[in-house]
């Protein structure tokens, strides 16, 4: 997995390429935390997630958490197919209800 | 095991026994002391109700719970066989069919109708049952929610999901699983209705370790499984997850119970649960002031008794296991048959077909290049595209048995309609014909089999004042015969009236009264369309009624029917039907410059012309070793243009008791034929029943033997008076 940062004027845009499982979740949080630590908004583009698991859903709910926490407004963005699929079968799609855009396929 | 698969077998299984059944609940009429058939009914029924509770269904369970209450009656002597309990429980088993076939469409729980239909029948059978089983009736009818102790805490709640709650271990994760794979499956097990996902348990950001799982999860789910079935989805994260699940129609006290081991506080876990549509506002409402002790008495120790051996699961869990070894025994019995979709078949003997045309075109080549090991080979080919044909024909062959049989009920039911006794013969059950042609030929031989037994068959004193017997004899008899296979519909009723449908047909304008017609021709009258009028029906009793329709079924088929009656004695109606409708052995023949195609199965002889002509034939008819045989000269007929050949030959051909001979130019010899059926603009062209591609690439028109005979009849007679300058032209 790997997680691209961008920072342009206090909006931190997080985009995250690949497989959000338990294998790279350590990983994951830490990147993330600390991407989010130093910004006023924060982007986070889920386009290029190809697989997503309990762990990595639990990083969503962490990050959505901390970002309110800290009154920094957050987005995710571009839910690809396979977080669209997560969030259906959890019913999810209302806590991450950030705009859900198909993404072209 | 995929619980799916485990529903469809017992769908299967279960329109299996109904299917015995129904069989034995007929034939056990006329025995009514066989125990092995009373057996099998009573087996059916138990088997049903068994194999419907583990999957819960309780309205099958419910239902078949009290015909099999009836049924133990019957096996234990305390009830006789008589045909009104028979009529029940035939009931019973139509109704358990719909049940079974409802299930099957996949559309949940029985409608109001159904259900309302199960009461009414479940009445009926209640009556064989007497006073000592009114107390198991009121239990089994009871599909509702139970409302009567809602006041003692003990109440249902309304809804029929399950309802699981679940809280997965930290080390989920870490030992290689994933909750969300774990809900996957459940989904494949039923419909999830609602899901609830908790988040709240995931620890501040710096305790949280990512490789823990913190998830939790409230599902109201909708299945037809049992709950061995919904726990084993949980099977590998038994040990270290919190899994609680509650069937349908759980007492409060159960979500009440669920509420206080939920690790959340009360307010929020009833609130999942309202959400999930568990539970209704007002069923939560009882819950929470029953736990708090509200004015309502704490639940009682039977209660909980009762509540216990709701969540004890192991009976149920023994029982699926059986039924699993069940499945496998009967799975391998059953390797031995693959289940094809028809439409496969039909392209594969479609795909025979273009074979077949591909290796004429082969063998047409190897021939004209003279090459003598290219023509052995071809030769090897054609033999196995021959046999490749044969076995692919023989896979969509059935045997007609399955259709008769559907008749035992038609004229069950029939009979009883019409106050009549009558019985079934069966005979060639095991006559062998092409899927499409048994689907097809179902329809009219019902309109036969109600014909014969509403205006065939006689009323008993009738039939007593004539000298019968009481009971009135329907055969159904079904054999090969020259390609083709003979179905006969007889019975042994009063036979047709010749004077009366004569009478009708001259007023219909059928036919002149100066028309001298044999018995057969006057009986087969009733096959015209202008018989098939509603005053028909008091003048010649019915019979005729809808009989050209049964007609235009048949010839559809390429098929032909006539009829043959004794007066006073017996009809039998004879159906002709090709074996199959694609690929046929073809005789070719050639007129001219073109080439037609003869079914080989009809094909008895051919000789030559001059063998005959000097043996005296007037040109209409020809002396066949002492045989009157009349022919048809194709040529004429077909208005082929040129020159007869030097030396014409006569094809005989025969159909049914008819033969005929035709006249052709050259005989070319056998071919593999795949039909193919002509445009809709030649629909009207009779004698010709479709066109073939030969291996040069050339159409050739296939002769409808059976069209041609009825045609060449009506041309005969027509031109009778023609007849000598027909012959001067010839």
């Amino acid at each position: 997995m790997n997680i691209n940062i961008a920072n342009e004027d206090g909006i931190c845009r997080i985009g995250i390429d690949g497989e959000m499982t338990i294998y790279s979740a350590t990983q994951a949080k830490e990147s993330l935390l600390s991407a989010m630590a130093d910004c006023n908004e924060i982007e986070m583009n889920l386009a290029h997630v190809s697989e997503i698991d309990a762990a990595g859903l639990q990083l969503l709910a962490l990050v959505k958490r901390e970002a309110a926490d800290r009154n920094k407004p957050l987005h995710f963005i571009a839910h690809s197919q396979a977080i669209l699929d997560m969030l259906d079968l959890c019913n999810l799609a209302g806590v991450f209800g950030d705009p859900v855009v198909l993404s072209p396929a | 095991m995929n619980l799916d698969e485990a529903l469809h077998t017992f769908i299967a299984e279960s329109r299996e026994l109904l299917q015995n059944m129904e069989d034995a609940l007929l034939r056990i009429e006329q025995s009514p002391d066989d125990e092995e058939l009373i057996n099998a009914i009573f087996r059916a029924a138990h088997t049903i109700k068994g194999s419907a509770g583990l999957f819960g269904l309780d309205y099958i369970v419910a239902f078949t719970h009290v015909a099999e209450s009836v049924l133990d009656r019957v096996r234990n002597g305390e009830l006789r066989i008589e045909g009104d309990l028979v009529a029940v429980l035939l009931s019973s088993c139509d109704h358990l069919v719909e049940l079974i076939e409802h299930l099957a469409a996949g559309s949940g729980d029985p409608t109001a109708e159904i259900q309302e239909k199960s009461k009414a029948i479940a009445a009926c059978l209640n009556d064989y049952l007497g006073s000592d089983a009114a107390k198991n009736t009121n239990v089994v009818l009871t599909t509702e929610p139970n409302q009567t102790c809602t006041s003692e805490g003990g109440g249902e709640v309304e809804t029929d999901l399950w309802h699981i709650s679940l809280r997965f271990g930290k080390d989920v994760l870490r030992n290689g699983m994933d909750p969300l794979s774990f809900i996957r499956y459940l989904s494949t097990l039923g419909d999830i209705h609602h899901i609830f996902t908790l988040l709240n348990n995931i620890p501040p950001a710096v305790e949280m370790d990512p490789e823990s799982c913190y998830l939790g999860f409230e599902i109201s789910f909708k299945s037809n499984a049992d709950k061995a079935t919904i726990e084993g989805v949980f099977e590998f994260v038994r040990e270290d997850c919190m899994i609680r699940i509650l069937p349908p129609r759980s007492k409060i006290t159960d979500y009440l119970k669920l509420i206080a081991e939920l690790p959340e506080e009360e307010l929020r876990v009833g609130e999942m649960l309202l959400r999930c549509g568990t539970l209704t506002q007002a069923e939560l409402d009882a819950a929470l002031r029953l736990q708090h002790g509200d004015g309502t008495a704490a639940p009682r120790p039977l209660g909980e008794v009762l509540v216990e051996a709701q969540m004890v699961s192991s009976p149920v869990m023994e029982a699926a296991l059986d039924k699993q070894k069940q499945v496998k025994e009967h799975k391998s019995a059953e390797a031995n048959l693959i289940r094809v979709d028809a439409d496969k078949l039909d392209e594969l003997i479609n795909l025979v077909g273009e074979l077949i045309i591909a290796g004429a075109g082969t063998n047409l080549i190897a021939q004209r290049t003279g090459d003598a090991d290219l023509l052995e080979s071809t030769a090897t080919m054609s033999r196995l595209v021959e046999e490749v044909r044969d076995s692919a024909l023989k896979l969509r062959m059935v045997q007609i048995g399955g259709t008769f049989n559907r008749f035992q009920r038609v004229v069950r039911d029939v009979s009883k309609e019409l106050g009549k006794d009558i019985e079934l013969v069966i005979s060639g059950a095991e006559t062998e014909l092409d899927k499409t042609v048994v689907e097809k030929i179902g329809d009219p031989l019902t309109h036969l089999v109600r014909n014969s037994m509403d205006h065939g068959i006689e009323s008993a004193e009738t039939r007593l004042a004539h000298g019968k017997p009481a009971k009135g004899t329907l055969k159904l008899n079904a054999f090969h015969d020259a390609g083709s296979i003979v179905i006969e519909v007889s019975d042994d009723g009063g036979g047709l009236n010749k004077q009366r449908i004569l009478n009708k047909a001259i007023e219909r304008g059928l036919i002149n009264e100066t028309d001298n017609l044999s018995d057969k021709e006057i009986y087969n009258l009733i096959f015209e369309a202008g018989f098939s009028t509603a005053e028909t029906v008091s003048n010649l009793s019915g019979r005729g009624v809808g009989m050209d329709v049964v007609r235009r079924n048949i010839t559809a088929l390429r098929g032909t029917v006539n009829l043959d009656s004794v007066e006073g004695r017996s009809t039998t109606v004879r159906i002709r039907l090709p074996l199959t409708l694609a690929i046929i052995d073809g005789f070719l023949v050639g007129v001219g410059t073109s080439v037609y195609v003869i079914p080989l199965d009809m094909v008895v002889e051919c000789i030559e012309r001059a063998a005959w002509e000097n043996a005296g034939g007037d040109g209409r008819y020809i002396n066949l070793r002492g045989e009157v045989l009349p022919y048809l000269r194709l040529r004429e007929h077909f208005e082929v243009e040129g020159e007869p050949a030097r030396r014409e030959n006569v094809v005989v051909v025969r159909h049914g008791e008819r033969k005929v001979g035709l006249v052709v130019d050259r005989l070319l010899g056998e071919f593999q034929t795949v039909i193919k059926p002509l445009g809709k603009v030649f629909n009207r062209i009779s004698g010709i029943g479709g066109f073939t591609i030969l291996g040069s690439g050339e159409v050739a028109l296939i002769i409808d033997v059976p069209g041609l005979m009825g045609q060449g009849v009506v041309e005969m007679e027509r031109n009778g008076q023609n007849a000598e300058s027909m012959r001067a032209l010839n």
